[in-house]
């Protein structure tokens, strides 16, 4: 390539907010429900049909808007998005265009190149559409409206990001504040969260911002990674060969990495937006907003510092178990349970994170609770169990949340603390291996490995090595 | 007649709103359309200067629900609404593949 291209990046995030109904009636928002169980002539778009706007919705987005240090519009009101597609079947979704809830916010993000700052444009509430099921052999599609008037908010980023790493780091930041502050889990495989990217390049050192696309259809980061960067290679070759880029919607394909464009009719953007008429505007009085900014948990950037200081934790280990609410809270549980931080740490970076791995889980999947990580790691510290027994009982716990003071009991498992009986095995085990205790006495000090560990094999690993050590310098 | 509505608005519109018009039908619409703006621009001769824009006419605020779930399973009924139904869903022409 003869010159040196800038990729911006600006993105549009859908976030599923996680109110327990849906935002403009008092239908559930359960996932997994049969078809149309979960609709009311609000979310199926009934004529004559009023929506009333769930407070809970507002509360969140405000939060999030905090967290994201935005300016909350406090008289924000909602317009109506003109289009007729089966999925709407209001053949308009509430959305905000002229008043949205949030405004001017930033925040700050983590690469390899360092700190920057990515601006939020805004952020507005809006309502889910329904799912569509095609049938192309009877030409027709299967309409649920489960989902319809499910409620999202929309989080619309300023054009600052320049590569496909930097738009990760900003997802996972958006990510974790909005799981810690419980506004949603933010699953991009199960659409809980979803990125559209807006992309242009430019040469190097212009201002002028290039013709964007719109890609849709991104449903991890890595897709997201492989999307920008199959994107801005389409855009630089096309302006290479002396070629428009056109301003247009594409699917990403992430199977067959490559995207097309969505057919222009399908594309058609003419939303002709006016205000809700249905819906009087939402005043968020101070009183309501100090409310919620005193509702405000600690969030990530505030936690990571936290541990580092009163746990002393490195960053490496507080970054990692901070990364997901989840993992942060059992954490703190635990420690509150055995006053233990760098063993509950040591549990969590190593044996959870190994079988979250293994098992390719997410943490917000983990089912084990904190009491019986807790006793797991009191067995350990009394000596009543080894450390590999522990791991062994550990996965157990892992899996399957069992008890591990009542399975060590129920399987005899504790280390044979009994000295008398172990000093028994000792000697019968110095008394079979001549060989390596006339090494250990002419100085061979790695012979005494051995014969700890076959007192070990003799104990069927249940004693205590350190313990097994001591009697063998005793009695050698 | 003030309002001409060109063939490539109708046209437009006619994406917009999903639907496939005869070349009969479009002269009609495009009538329609025309005599439907001639009316609303009377709007036009009033003196709005001024005049902040409405959006309600009343002056309420903060109309609420709790976040309760208060509508059950109701689906039978629900789709006794639906212009053709298959099994639980409503069925509609397929728009775009
Ligand atoms: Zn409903």
């Amino acid at each position: 390539m003869s010159r040196e291209y800038e990729t911006v990046i600006g993105l549009e995030v859908h976030v599923e907010l996680a109110t327990k109904t849906k935002i403009f009636c008092g239908c559930s928002t359960a996932f997994g429900g049969a078809p149309n169980t979960h609709v009311c002539p609000v979310c199926s778009g009934m004529p004559g049909s009023l929506p009333v706007l769930n407070r809970q919705v507002v509360e969140y987005a405000a939060a999030v808007g905090l967290a994201t240090n935005c300016t909350i519009t406090q008289c924000c009101k909602f317009d109506r998005k003109n289009y007729f597609y089966p999925d709407n079947p209001q053949n308009y979704q509430i959305s905000q265009l002229y008043l949205p809830v949030c405004r001017d916010g930033k925040v700050e993000i983590e690469t390899a190149d360092g700190k920057k700052t990515v601006g939020i444009h805004e952020i507005h509430m809006e309502e889910d559409a329904g799912k569509l099921i095609h049938d192309e052999w009877e030409d027709c599609s299967y309409v649920d409206f489960n989902r319809s008037g499910v409620p999202l908010i929309e989080i619309v980023s300023e054009p600052d990001m320049r590569s496909a790493d930097e738009v990760i780091a900003y997802l996972e930041k958006l990510r974790l504040i909005i799981q810690y502050l419980g506004a949603s889990d933010c699953k991009l495989q199960e659409g809980s969260m979803r990125a559209d990217v807006n992309l242009s390049v430019r040469p190097a050192g212009t201002s002028k911002l290039g013709t964007r696309t719109e890609m849709k259809n991104l449903n991890s980061f890595k897709a997201i990674a492989r999307a920008v960067e199959n994107e801005r290679r389409r855009q630089i070759e096309l302006l290479e060969e002396g070629r428009p880029v056109v301003q247009e919607t594409r699917r990403w394909d992430d199977n067959k990495e490559y995207s097309y464009p969505m057919r222009s009719k399908e594309d058609a953007q003419d939303y002709r937006y006016f205000p809700e008429p249905d819906l009087p505007p939402v005043v968020i009085s101070d009183q309501w907003l100090e409310e919620i900014r005193q509702r405000q948990p600690e969030l990530r950037d505030e936690k990571l510092a936290r541990y580092k200081e009163e746990y002393m934790l490195p960053d490496y280990d507080a970054k990692i178990l901070t990364s997901s609410k989840k993992m942060a809270d059992l954490f703190e549980e635990t420690v509150a349970l055995c006053q233990k931080p760098k063993k509950v740490s040591n549990w969590l970076m190593v044996e959870t994170m190994r079988l979250l791995k293994e098992q390719e889980m997410e943490p917000e999947d983990m089912a084990f609770s904190p009491e019986n990580l807790a006793k797991l790691i009191e067995l350990v510290e009394a000596g009543t169990i080894n450390g590999t027994i522990a791991k062994e009982v550990f996965e157990l716990v892992f899996r399957d949340n069992i008890d591990p003071a009542a399975y060590v009991e129920e399987k005899g498992l504790k280390t044979e603390n009994d000295t008398d009986a172990l000093r028994e095995i000792v000697e019968k085990v110095i008394a079979d291996n001549p060989q390596s205790v006339a090494d250990y006495r002419n100085g061979k000090e790695k012979a005494i490995g051995f014969l700890v560990g076959q007192t070990m094999k003799a104990t069927r690993g249940k004693a205590n090595p350190a313990v097994i050590n001591q009697l063998l310098k005793e009695l050698l | 007649m003030a309002n001409i509505i060109s063939d490539e608005t109708i046209e437009y519109v006619g994406i917009l709103a999903k639907l496939e018009l005869s070349g009969e039908e479009k002269e009609q619409a495009k009538k329609d359309m025309g005599r439907m703006l001639d009316y609303i621009d009377q709007l036009n001769e009033l003196d709005t200067e001024g005049v902040e824009p409405m959006s309600h006419v009343f002056p309420v605020q903060n109309v609420f629900r709790e976040d309760v779930v208060t509508n059950g399973d109701d689906h039978e009924a629900m789709l006794a609404n639906a212009p053709e139904r298959r099994e639980d869903s409503y069925i509609v022409p397929m728009t775009v593949i």
